[in-house]
């Protein structure tokens, strides 16, 4: 095995154990935090995959702003863990077989389809994950959705604040 | 790195984040399941971007083909923010009504 397929496989199986660590950890905060790391083995992905921006931006807005965000308010609320009513099992049980049959089916499907046979991901190659080129593309050719991000992020704001106020 | 990998992977955390919505009652947590999808499917769409990337390199040198898809995984993450965003206030209105981020509460809406 090269060394990329070893870092692929450790990302991997870091991120799916912080991924279930997010569902079975009773406290919600453990759970935040179990999930910042599935956001940085994410962010590991990227660089593997030479997409230097988005890992940045991922790691700045995922793991950065938004968790921050999500820590406040459990930390505001002051949620406990004795609290937190749990389903039924049988709840429980039928999300898991309804989440299992899904991938199982998915999984499946993806084994059949011939389209993407002998397809291979370019890793640590390839320039397109380069904040030149995407910023290049992004002003000429997404000017204008990336304009009207800025009118979505005014009105999430005013939204929130009203919300808030309420 | 075959496709597949990637698909598997991104598969089984997309599963993971659905069995925590279906399985949990704490909204946040219900919440933080539904970033879990959302970065699931921003992993694949960079996946297959580099996979178009390197089809794309075959057929001619210096191309830039797949491209388009990290700037939608960009647009993802901004709309993923200013979702998040809203989504917690509705949160803490919940909380400071009922007292609780029991999303069973939330079948009173209707009232």
């Amino acid at each position: 095995m090269s060394t990329l397929e070893i870092l692929f496989f450790a990302l991997s199986a870091f991120a799916l154990v912080s991924a279930i660590m997010v569902l079975v950890s009773k406290n919600p905060i453990h759970s935040v935090l179990w999930l910042i790391l599935v956001f940085f083995a994410i962010s590991g992905h990227y660089v593997l995959l030479n997409a230097q921006f988005l890992a940045i931006v991922n790691i700045i807005v995922y793991a950065g702003a938004i968790m921050v965000l999500f820590l406040f308010v459990i930390m505001l609320m002051n949620v406990k863990e004795d609290k937190e009513p749990q389903k039924k099992l049988w709840v429980k049980l039928v999300g898991v077989v309804a989440g299992g049959s899904f991938l199982l089916l998915l999984v499946a499907l993806v084994k059949q389809t011939t389209q993407i046979e002998g397809k291979q991901v370019l890793l640590k190659d390839g320039v397109i994950g380069l904040i030149h080129p995407l910023g290049q593309v992004l002003f000429n050719d997404f000017v204008v959705p990336f304009e009207i991000s800025s009118v979505l992020f005014l009105s999430a704001m005013v939204g929130a604040v009203i919300i808030g106020k309420k | 790195m075959p496709i597949q990998y990637y698909i598997f992977l991104c598969l089984g955390l997309f599963s993971i984040g659905m069995v925590g919505v279906l399985t949990r009652r704490n909204a946040i947590i219900v919440f933080m399941c539904i970033e879990l999808m959302l970065n699931a499917v921003n992993l694949l769409l960079v996946a297959f971007s580099k996979m178009y990337h390197a089809i794309g390199l075959q057929t001619q040198a210096g191309s830039l083909a797949g491209i388009d898809a990290q700037i939608f995984v960009f647009f993802i993450m901004v709309v993923a923010a200013a979702e998040v965003s809203v989504g917690l206030a509705i949160i803490v209105m919940m909380y400071r009504n009922v007292h609780s981020v029991d999303i069973n509460f939330l079948n009173r809406l209707k009232n």
